[in-house]
């Protein structure tokens, strides 16, 4: 099987532009993988071929790479990945809880898809928002300051198909492949959407302006030019 | 008593501070491009403005080392892969403040005569890359990107490239062949990428704060961030605060800051509990105690303790949590994330957490204290690159600090923690 002419001239389309922000070529080959899951929804047989004849690769080189990321599904995935972070802090905070809870909640483990085709569990390593601890992550957007019941809440309205919105992110949660086209290099426009910081980000900043504490003034200016 | 300095955290609570109407109009850039590359080189070098991403390089000196007139391209390459367990400083700033970083790569690629930029930020933050790559287009439009910015007659083109999910990639050499298209793994050194990095060119690879710092020290000059933090370690830096700590969070301040001070700004560890162990600069970085609340936080100060500023991850345990089990975790990061390419980290982080497992279940022996310190001596220096070295740090300190508690779990046969009682719901 292969795609459908009409999908792949579209595919070309995107695969070129892709290539072309690249002085060599095979620099495209992960924006290329992130493009062929946002049209299949996870790294298929006829994404890495697509791949390989796009870069003039051989398909062993492509699912050599493929294989190397975890954000490269080797199977049909859920429309929404649903990650719980399992690293040390934010498994002490809470995290192996809500990974247990919601396992057993959702009867999918790591890496397995809910039979209705809409939830991918994933025990994720560290997510870089610590401060918000514990952390989940759908789909690659924030879900901050979890619990085992707003985990389970939550992954029980993404199943209802109700309206889910990150802690920090956009106003509305895009599927898996909306997300991955997003990673190839392609904005959505919601870049926007939300606040620059809040909470945790903020405490810092707040404590200073509390204090009257700034960066000293440089000579003759104001700290800096704005 | 230290006093926090936001400079990079300073809009951060502005609505639009990821907008140029939110951050300014590139005053320094506009300002460095009038100035002779070589001076602004010289600049970062006077400031003593050192590598933000954990090595603590000298930026300046880094940038001195690509060579000049060698008739090659070179390329500037953000390292924005940040994923060091506890580290949390750079995702927060390109997601509320990306311009700081746009308008650190356009001065930073000048000054190396770069005309093409990369900005490498891992997969795994949607939000986040959404932020960076609008910023990108919005200097494109305000012609702070592309040809002939400023008049000056300098090109630059900058890509945001997304991961894919590989701690890896966050080693230079890795991020390199991550960039290139293949998987991502570390390169032998030499030659080091200033002299053959992306395509065997010429390469500075820089992380997101380090350059995001470039622009304060354009407009305020060498001596203005020089006189923040201590001899040897200047200038600001994000302290990022997470765990048993009553607002954990972003605190920027300068170098030799404690964690004294920062808990005390923190509200202190949570209520009803004591601080037990903490990790100074992510958990590749020996674990501390509270023996350690008064160490200055700086490059010189914590190595001289037996640890590594690294990152400044602070995170932050209290005495509800089993340090066995934190190392087992870190231990199962490091075997998950270990590329496999040379032996000692492949096999020994595998063996690791092995060992570890039964040890936490209660179910090792003395002897398995031997086993794990053997196996971290023969990764440590022996490995590939420092992500091999950085997983035997968690060990080494952990047996070093709380051997009894490693001994307790066999005595009784399991683990004397309750893991309800640390989480964040836990009754105090």
């Amino acid at each position: 099987m292969s795609y459908a002419p009409e999908v792949r001239e579209r595919l070309e389309t995107d695969a070129k532009e892709i290539i072309g922000r690249y002085p060599k070529p095979r620099s495209a080959l992960l924006p290329l993988l992130h493009l062929v899951q946002s049209e299949d929804g996870y790294v298929s047989d006829d994404g890495q071929e697509f791949c390989a004849e796009m870069l003039g690769l051989s398909k062993a080189e492509v699912v050599g790479v493929a294989t190397f990321y975890t954000m490269y599904k080797r199977k049909p995935s859920g429309e929404y990945n649903v990650g719980v972070c399992i690293n040390a802090l934010c498994a002490v905070m809470g995290g192996d809880q809500i990974w247990s809870e919601l396992s057993e909640h959702a009867g999918v483990g790591h890496d397995e898809t809910t039979e209705d085709g809409k939830i991918t569990l994933e025990r994720l390593e560290c997510n870089a928002a610590c401060d918000f601890a514990p952390v989940m992550m759908v789909n690659w957007e924030f879900f901050d300051n979890q619990t085992p019941e707003s985990a389970k809440q939550l992954v029980d309205d993404l199943r209802a198909g109700k309206e889910v919105v990150p802690t920090r992110g956009p106003g509305r949660l895009c599927s898996f492949k909306e997300a991955s086209r997003v990673l190839a290099g392609f904005p959505d426009g919601q870049a926007g959407d939300g606040p620059a910081a809040s909470g945790p980000s903020l405490e810092g900043l707040k404590i200073a302006k509390a204090n009257g504490w700034e960066a000293p003034a440089a000579d003759g200016g104001p700290v800096n030019d704005r | 008593m230290t006093q926090l300095t936001p400079v990079l955290t300073r809009n951060w609570d502005l609505p639009n501070a990821f907008t140029v109407d939110g951050y300014g109009e590139y005053a320094a850039a506009k300002k460095a491009l009038s100035t002779d590359p070589d001076a602004i080189i010289q600049m970062v070098k006077d400031s003593g403005l050192r590598g933000r991403g954990g090595a603590g390089f000298p930026t300046g000196m880094k940038w001195g080392f690509i060579p000049q007139n060698d008739g090659k391209p070179h390329y500037l390459v953000v390292n924005a892969d940040e994923s060091e367990p506890g580290t949390c400083k750079d995702i927060p700033l390109m997601m509320a403040n990306p311009h700081s970083l746009v308008e650190g790569v356009i001065i930073t690629a000048y000054a190396i005569r770069a005309n093409y930029a990369f900005i490498y930020v891992r997969g795994e933050v949607l939000h986040v890359i959404r932020r960076v790559q609008a910023a990108v287009r919005e200097a494109y439009e305000k012609g702070y990107l592309g040809s002939d910015i400023f008049g000056s007659g300098y090109d630059l083109e900058v890509v945001v490239h997304s991961g894919a999910g590989a701690y890896i990639c966050g080693e230079e050499t890795a991020l390199l062949d991550s960039l290139e298209g293949y998987r991502g793994q570390p390169r032998l050194k030499p030659p080091f990428p200033a002299v053959a990095g992306l395509y065997a060119s010429p390469t500075v690879v820089n992380n997101v704060e380090s350059i995001a710092s470039v622009p304060s020290i354009v407009a305020n000059g060498a001596d203005w961030f020089a006189g923040m933090g201590t001899e040897k370690s200047k200038g600001f830096g994000i302290f990022s605060l997470s765990g048993h700590v009553t607002r954990p969070g972003q605190y920027e301040a300068p170098l030799g800051i404690t964690l004294r001070e920062l808990l005390d700004m923190a509200g202190g560890i949570r209520e009803g509990h004591e601080l037990k162990f903490w990790t100074p600069g992510g958990s590749s970085t020996p674990i501390f105690t509270a023996e350690h609340l008064d160490v200055p936080l700086d490059f010189e100060s914590v190595g001289a303790k037996g640890s590594m500023l690294g990152t400044r991850a602070l995170q932050i345990f209290d005495d509800t949590t089993c340090v066995v089990r934190a190392v087992l975790r870190w231990t199962e990061f490091y075997a998950h994330e270990s590329c496999g390419k040379c032996t000692p980290c492949r096999e020994g982080t595998f063996w690791l957490k092995q060992v570890l497992k039964r040890l936490e279940k209660g179910q090792g022996t003395e002897d398995d204290l031997t086993t794990i310190t053997d196996i971290a001596d023969n990764i440590l220096g022996r490995s590939f690159c420092a992500l091999g070295d950085g997983a035997t740090s968690p060990i080494h300190s952990s047996v070093k600090y709380f051997r009894e508690e490693y001994l307790k779990h066999f005595e009784i046969g399991g683990c004397p923690f309750d893991p309800a009682a640390s989480t964040v719901w836990g009754k105090a």
